[in-house]
């Protein structure tokens, strides 16, 4: 059985993701293939050779110097044709999810989203595994028949490991055929944002929800995130209120925090809102409510009014930093 | 614009005795917060170029409920498409909604945007709207966090790790939408009055069954409570200072 990895790169720039992805196919089996999509991405595999890669396909086309998801997925069909493969693994990214996607549409094959790895059954034509619902907040049985399995990995929902034995990775550079009409969903324009803290990997974040009551109530939610150098977060509830931007939102149609210290503030901890912030190492719960959802899952709570509570942590803080 | 009804669970999500749905007992039922946004979106370009919005959904008879709402937000017609109402596959429920689109589009002409939301929000299949596109032949990209259109160009913004990325897509065009792009609008009495007379075309689904199926589903393991309360109101705020003391945080 020969496994094929999607190597997800930005401008040549591997996506972490990827190594998750390598994880998942090595166990399917140790015929492991990776593709790169463009020649600048051809550098990439000495990275590829410490998860178990054999043998990287590096596709070459003048549409695929930049990123563009039609050309990414004609790309992928044309090395299926030759290579006929029994799965095609990417990362459960965006990027991930349209590519094979867009492969799936063109050879009117299924395509499964963000499986996971435990229980999976590949011994038979007919695969059974389980994928994630509801951005994780409930588990799927599926079963999948297809001549090339089309797989996405759910996020973080595997450790990373090399292989212990690291071989060579030969490039076998090759030119897709690619629709010329592909030209037309090539990316225009970039912005790179400036660096600096993301919701999604800051070490603190301090959340906000409907319990805030106002866009003035989160002052002193930004006063302990900036004593602690952390971000603001908040609940769908607070940005439909349109209290703060959808940028700060944590949630299934949000943002996965990875925080050392979640401060969950008014937050009632619906399973939407939980599945963003259950990322976070340690999560402290304030509210008035004993029995809210985000308080019983909390590590630590501390029940009352957020409006005195945070301001004191705030204070205590400062004040033992003298 | 394409919207599915989904149950809104809250604290927990339960699953019914024989593993095949979720049990929406006492539970009402939504859409996804992407494809509110998309209707959103819809909405506004239509005022803005003297336009009408499309709401189409595949569902059990329920989803009408869904369709109403739409309509009190100003979509002009809403069109249901039929399921027995079982788990539908991502195959089977594009050529369903290809075929509805198609159907509409002989009677009034193409539309010049068909909006789908990013993912679902109950099965997350990331594809009903790509393979929708594939099947008319038209340009798609999804996750868009800004959209406008001028001189018959769809201009898509969204954003990939860190990275701002912009397309730009000669309609007719098909767009896949995230939340965060705007802020949805609420239904008005007026709309919500307007919305019971509505009427809702229907179709049936077509097409054969795809090669993924749903064999039930499983609520995760709900882990153990290790919960140690701090204490009550700003008294507190000193042992929540010794446990950021712990962290390295102070
Ligand atoms: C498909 C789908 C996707 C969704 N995606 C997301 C998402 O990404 N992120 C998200 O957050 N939600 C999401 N939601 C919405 C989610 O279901 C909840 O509606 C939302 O999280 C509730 O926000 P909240 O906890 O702030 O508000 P509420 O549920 O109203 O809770 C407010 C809490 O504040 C407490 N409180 C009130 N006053 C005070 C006070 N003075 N001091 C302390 N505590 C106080 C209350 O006891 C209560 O627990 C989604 C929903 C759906 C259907
Ligand atoms: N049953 C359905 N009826 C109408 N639209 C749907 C249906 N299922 C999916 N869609 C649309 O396709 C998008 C992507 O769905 P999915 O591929 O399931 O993640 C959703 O956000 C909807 O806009």
């Amino acid at each position: 059985m020969t496994t094929l990895v999607l190597v997800e790169h930005d401008r040549g720039t591997l996506v972490p993701a990827t190594f998750e992805a390598l994880t998942f196919a090595r166990a399917l089996s140790d015929e492991l293939h990776a593709v790169t999509i463009g020649s600048i991405a051809d550098g990439l595999a000495p990275e590829l050779e410490a998860y178990g890669v054999t043998i990287v396909h590096q596709a070459h086309h003048d549409l695929l110097a930049d990123y563009g998801p039609d050309a990414t997925a004609e790309a992928l069909v044309s090395l299926l044709t030759a290579l006929n493969p029994t799965v095609l693994v990417a990362s459960g990214t965006d990027r991930g999810n349209e590519a094979l996607a867009r492969v799936a549409a063109r050879l009117d094959s299924p395509f499964v989203a963000n499986v996971v790895l435990e229980n999976l059954d590949s011994s038979g034509d007919l695969w059974e595994f389980t994928r994630v619902r509801w951005g994780g907040s409930l588990h799927e049985r599926a079963s999948l028949r297809a001549a090339v399995k089309l797989i996405t990995v759910a996020l973080h929902s595997l450790d990373p490991t090399p292989t212990a034995q690291p071989g060579t990775a030969t490039p076998m550079p090759f030119t897709p055929d690619i629709e010329p009409t592909a030209a037309v969903t090539v990316v225009r324009d970039r912005v790179e944002r400036k660096a600096g803290q993301t919701l999604a990997t800051a070490a603190v974040v301090v959340g906000g929800g409907r319990g805030v009551g106002s866009p003035e109530g989160f002052a002193p939610l930004i006063e302990l995130a900036e004593a602690l150098g952390g971000v603001v977060g908040c609940s769908r509830a607070v940005t439909n209120n349109g209290w703060r931007n959808h940028t700060d939102q944590v949630g299934q149609t949000g943002t996965r925090i990875g925080a050392d210290v979640y401060f969950a503030c008014g937050i009632s901890g619906a399973i939407q809102h939980w599945v963003g912030a259950s990322g976070a190492k340690c999560i402290i719960a304030i509210n008035t409510d004993p029995a809210a959802n985000m308080v019983t899952k909390a590590d630590y709570a501390v029940i009352g009014d957020l409006h005195e509570i945070v301001p004191a942590i705030t204070a205590e803080i400062q004040a033992r930093r003298g | 614009m394409c919207i599915k009804r989904v149950p809104a669970p809250g604290a927990r999500i339960a699953v019914t005795a024989d593993g095949q749905a979720v049990d929406t007992t006492n539970l009402g039922f939504t859409m996804s917060p992407h494809e509110e946004c998309a209707l959103e979106a819809a909405l506004a370009l239509a005022e803005a170029h003297a336009g009408s919005v499309t709401a189409l959904t595949l569902g059990p008879p329920e989803a009408e409920e869904q369709l109403r709402y739409a309509a009190s937000l100003g979509v002009r017609h809403v069109v249901l498409v039929l399921t027995d109402g079982s788990d539908c596959d991502p195959q089977r429920t594009a050529a369903s909604l290809t075929h509805a689109v198609r159907e509409l589009e002989s009677e009034d002409g193409p539309f010049d945007l068909v909006l789908f939301g990013n993912e679902s929000a109950d099965s997350g299949g990331f594809q009903v709207g790509i393979r929708v596109a594939r099947s008319l032949a038209r340009p798609m990209i999804t996750g868009a966090k800004g959209l406008s259109v001028a001189d018959s160009i769809a201009r898509v913004q969204r954003e990939i790790d860190g990275v701002q990325e912009v397309y730009s897509l000669p309609l007719p065009a098909v767009v896949g939408v995230k939340e965060g792009i705007n802020l949805p609008r609420y239904p008005t009495m007026k709309g919500r009055l307007a919305s019971r007379k509505a009427v809702v075309a229907t179709q049936n689904a077509v097409g054969e069954a795809g090669g993924q199926a749903m064999v039930g589903l499983v609520a995760p393991p709900e882990q153990a409570s290790h919960l140690v309360v701090l204490g009550e109101g700003p008294s507190a705020a000193g042992a929540v200072a010794d446990v950021l003391a712990e962290r390295g945080l102070l």
